[in-house]
């Protein structure tokens, strides 16, 4: 199989440009011809169905929850990224793409990554368009703050809840598509299968949550933006219902699976408490502008924060990344806490913590300024933890939080199965190997308003409007296997629980998967992933049945799918004989510790094709040319 | 600590449905509350019965998913918290904690915990928007927007959809939440185009959906997990006076 990625010729800046005047319109009579299945409501989703709707196609929009309000998206913190340069602080389109590049660890695809600077925008106005109350000056200007990984301020926010506007935004958008009755929608509904025809994408078969019936959805084109994979893990910051479903059942249908072995370690997240914990949750990383991180100098230091004195903690960040102090990017400052942790050096009960201190930045903006920044945030803290953070540190500890891997998909956001769309965090385009704090929610909507609207007219122009009938004999079959799958599961009574089999699971990837990795422990772990594998299939135990409602059953399917994509993750990790960005391979570091890459035999992006059950899957490359950036050993000292 | 839940459980929208009581031994007090159901699960599952069937997601109070009574008050005892926010240290030693699902005629109950909350959704449709196409939009700087404002319409932006301020309410009304996105929308200057439709629109698909009427009892604001304001309420009735008199005039034009 050739991979193409369809990239442009010509100069980086005017790429995007010629593209969309050389991809091929669908005129506005005949869109409404074309059927388009959007599986996700959540900000890439959402804005897909609703500006695809806009410009006339029929869209049938999916999602999980229970309205398409709740998708994940809601729950993003810290802010959007734009290339305003609204502050005059030397931002830039291009200094966007490089800073992405550059975070991403050379292992993204330029075209990619700069038009995702250039539309970053737009994104922007449509958002302050549709009524988003963004965080503003006291002359009525948009507001700023910076990020990890940038050296100018361009993240736009508003207060911690800039996903939750963000996606009321897109939802609303949609919403009024669906009154225009061009969206129609379906809540609590899960897509089980892709359904091809002919080669190309033509449905999906999903379930009907409340009833628990199979049924099937025929379109001239499938969009997935059903976001990341991260609850591989059991325990990450994305929401319980998060899964790999919808992608992986795609690639198990062909669609090939990129990088799936680069998983972002948030820095800034609530430590762990005990066996019951049921995820994990996340205190966003603007709070690295005022916080300074922390640990006694001392190992195994049991006294309180407040009796350490300030010459014996050791800011570790600011002494080792003097110009980037706090703010170095998310993979290097996890990595650096695990490394004190692991020195003894860590706080709280568990020694699995550190501190994020605001005490010097009250004392110098004030208590006020600082709890209009993040007042929020410190109470979901004191909510959660019972400590009140105006009056002592933060403990911290990194979580699983983002899946940089994901589908395949060439320029046009397509995959290997014509049709086939990916967009959002399911896709694994524009991140590399390590995502910059707010990007993702920049990279959903630039998918959704100002992406898929121009390709997928490319692809749509060459159909034929012919509607294919779910009662296809290719629709009659992928819905009996999703049947004959469900009652397997149901039919297996066993004595352990799906949560149960979840938990070993994600024990597995943390502690060989996770953070930090070696040939030696992800050779373990892929065993042990393989035990657990036929474990749930011979011993899980899920009550009820699966022609009703039945939350035990949801959960069961979608770690069985965490299951495999588990040990896909695993082999590319054990492949991959380098460090970079959310890869930390032990074997592979500097002398001081740092990723070390090695560009001469792996830049490029790994995308691994199914080839059945039980067999290993075949690795394909596309290799990644830059022209437009040097690359460097990321350096933030 | 030890704990009784007191849980109503139905089969499905048909059962008449009953309580059930557990009893929780040995429970962490760092547990969130959504994690002692999960304990309860768990053991149920082992147990070979059916679990507890509960809408949540996010687990972070923001997604709206969770939704429960807990002693008889939407979400709890603590003020401006949801279910999975709620900690099991807030609660005393064997303590009695009964669990329903909301109860209002427009939100059926679906299964144990899990309620229908779509008539919101179709709320939104109806109007709960600013009608802009995707591109074609001025800069964002152009809209200059006074902080003050911008505040006051995050403040009213930040709900959450949950429903518990119709579960709060006597009547059952869901004046609280229309009428929050109602005054994010009006306050803006991008919103002002739709002002009056949009009021309109959105309180006939209220009536519609077989929401109570708002006698003010206030009861919705002390219960809202996002503190959402009484002042938004005072707002609607406001824009629905307007877009009343503006309706009339239309009328009268055509
Ligand atoms: C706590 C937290 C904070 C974050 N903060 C930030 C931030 O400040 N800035 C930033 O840029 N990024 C942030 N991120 C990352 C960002 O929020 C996500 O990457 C992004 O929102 C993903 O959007 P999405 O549209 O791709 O997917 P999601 O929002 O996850 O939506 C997925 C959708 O797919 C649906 N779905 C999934 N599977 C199926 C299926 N099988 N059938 C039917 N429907 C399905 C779901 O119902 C949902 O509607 C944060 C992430 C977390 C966890
Ligand atoms: S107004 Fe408050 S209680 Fe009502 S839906 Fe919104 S957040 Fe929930
Ligand atoms: S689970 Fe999301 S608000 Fe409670």
């Amino acid at each position: 199989m050739r991979l193409e990625s369809k990239t442009p010729e010509g100069p980086l800046a005017e790429q995007w440009t010629k593209h969309k005047f050389n991809l091929k319109l669908v005129n506005p009579a005949n869109k409404r011809k074309y059927d388009i299945i959007v599986v996700g409501t959540g900000l890439a989703g959402a804005s897909a169905a609703a500006s695809l709707a806009e410009l006339g196609y029929n869209v049938k929009a999916f999602c999980f929850q229970d309205s398409a309000r709740r998708a994940h998206s809601i729950a993003a913190q810290g802010g959007i990224n734009a290339a305003k340069n609204y502050q005059n602080d030397g931002d830039s389109v291009f200094r966007l793409f490089y800073d992405t590049i550059k975070g991403g660890d050379y292992r993204s695809r330029e075209s990619n990554v700069y038009r995702l600077a250039e539309v970053s925008v737009n994104i922007i106005d449509q958002c302050v368009a549709q009524g988003v109350p963004f965080a503003r000056e006291y002359g009525g200007l948009l507001a700023n703050r910076s990020f990890g990984g940038a050296q100018v301020s361009r993240t736009f926010y508003a207060r911690g809840q800039t996903g939750q506007q963000l996606l009321l935004g897109a939802y609303s958008a949609m919403s009024r598509q669906v009154a225009n009755g061009k969206v129609k929608m379906y809540p609590r509904t899960e897509m089980l299968d892709l359904v091809i025809v002919e080669g190309k994408a033509r449905g999906v078969v999903v379930r009907n949550l409340l009833t628990g019936e199979i049924e099937s959805h025929s379109a001239h084109a499938v969009v997935l933006a059903t976001g990341g994979y991260g609850n591989v893990y059991f325990l990450s910051t994305n929401a319980m219902g998060c899964n790999a479903t919808a992608a992986w059942r795609a690639h198990k249908k062909g669609a090939l699976f990129s990088n799936p072995c680069y998983t972002q370690i948030h820095p800034t997240c609530i430590p762990v408490s005990g066996e019951y914990q049921s995820k994990l949750t996340l205190m966003s990383e603007s709070l690295r502008n005022d916080g300074r991180v922390w640990v006694p100098k001392q190992k195994g230091d049991k006294r309180s924060p407040q009796q350490i004195p300030e010459q014996e903690r050791d800011y570790y960040l600011e002494r080792k990344y003097p110009s980037f102090g706090n703010l170095v990017p998310r993979d290097v400052a996890s990595r650096n806490a695990k490394a004190v942790c692991d020195e003894g050096r860590g706080v709280g009960e568990t020694g699995l913590a550190v501190y994020l201190d605001f005490a010097d930045a009250i004392k110098r903006d004030g208590m006020e300024t600082i709890s209009a920044k993040y007042g929020n945030l410190f109470e979901m803290y004191e909510k959660i933890t019972g400590y009140n953070p105006y009056e002592t540190p933060m403990m911290i500890y990194p979580a699983v939080h983002y899946t940089m891997g994901g589908l395949w998909v060439d320029y046009n956001l397509m995959t290997t199965i014509p049709g086939l769309y990916a967009l959002g965090e399911c896709n694994f385009s524009d991140h590399g190997a390590n995502r910059l704090g707010a990007s993702a929610l920049m990279q959903g909507l630039a998918d959704g308003y100002f992406v898929i609207p121009y390709t997928i007219g490319d692809y749509l122009a060459g159909m034929p409007y012919n509607k294919i009938p779910t009662s296809h004999e290719a629709f009659k079959k992928v819905e009996e296997e999703v049947r004959t799958r469900l009652k397997k599961i149901i039919s297996i009574d066993g004595s352990q629980t799906v949560d149960q089999i979840h938990k070993k699971l994600g024990r597995i990837m943390w502690d060989k998967c996770g953070m930090s990795r070696t040939a030696e422990g992800l050779k373990q772990a892929r065993e042990e992933v393989k035990k657990v594998k036929d474990e749930f299939w011979h011993d899980v135990k899920v009550i009820g049945t699966d022609e009703e409602l039945n939350q035990t059953l949801e959960k069961a399917s979608r770690v069985a799918d965490f299951i495999e994509l588990g040990s896909l993750m695993i082999e590319d990790a054990l492949h991959r004989n380098e460090s970079c960005g959310g890869h930390f391979r032990e074997e592979y570091q500097t002398p001081e510790g740092e990723a070390k890459r090695d560009d001469e035999n792996f830049s490029y992006v790994a995308a691994w094709e199914y080839k059945g059950e039980g067999l290993p899957e075949t690795l394909h490359k596309e290799q990644l040319v830059f022209e437009n950036v040097k690359l460097t050993q990321r350096s933030y000292k | 600590m030890n704990v009784t839940l007191k849980i109503w459980r139905q089969k499905n929208a048909t059962d008449k449905g009953r309580f059930e009581t557990y009893e929780m031994k040995d429970i962490n007090t760092h547990m969130s509350f959504l994690e002692l159901i999960d304990v309860l699960n768990e053991k149920l599952e082992m147990e070979g019965k059916e679990p507890i069937h509960f809408d949540h997601d996010c687990r972070e109070g923001i997604c709206g998913s969770c939704a429960m009574y807990i002693n008889g008050r939407p979400h709890g005892p603590m003020k401006g918290t949801t279910a999975c926010q709620l900690h099991m240290r807030h609660f005393k030693d064997g303590e009695l904690i009964t669990v329903e699902p909301w109860r209002a005629r427009a939100f059926p109950v679906i299964k144990d915990l899990m309620v229908d909350r779509s008539a919101f959704d179709r709320i939104i449709q109806a109007g709960g928007y600013i009608s802009v196409n995707t591109g074609g939009v001025p800069d964002a700087n152009e809209i200059p927007v006074s902080k003050e404002v911008a505040d006051e319409a995050f403040n009213a932006a930040t709900c959450i959809g949950c429903g518990a301020c119709v579960a709060a309410c006597k009547n059952a009304s869901a004046m609280l939440f229309v009428s929050a996105k109602i005054s994010q929308l009006a306050l803006l200057p991008q919103g002002q185009v739709e002002r009056q439709r949009r009021a309109d629109k959105m309180i006939a698909q209220m009536d519609a959906e077989g929401f109570g009427a708002c006698t003010n009892t206030q009861a919705c604001s002390a219960e809202c997990p996002k503190e959402i304001d009484m002042v938004n309420i005072a707002r609607l009735n406001w824009e629905f006076v307007k877009a009343k008199m503006h309706s009339k005039a239309i009328e009268v034009d055509e």
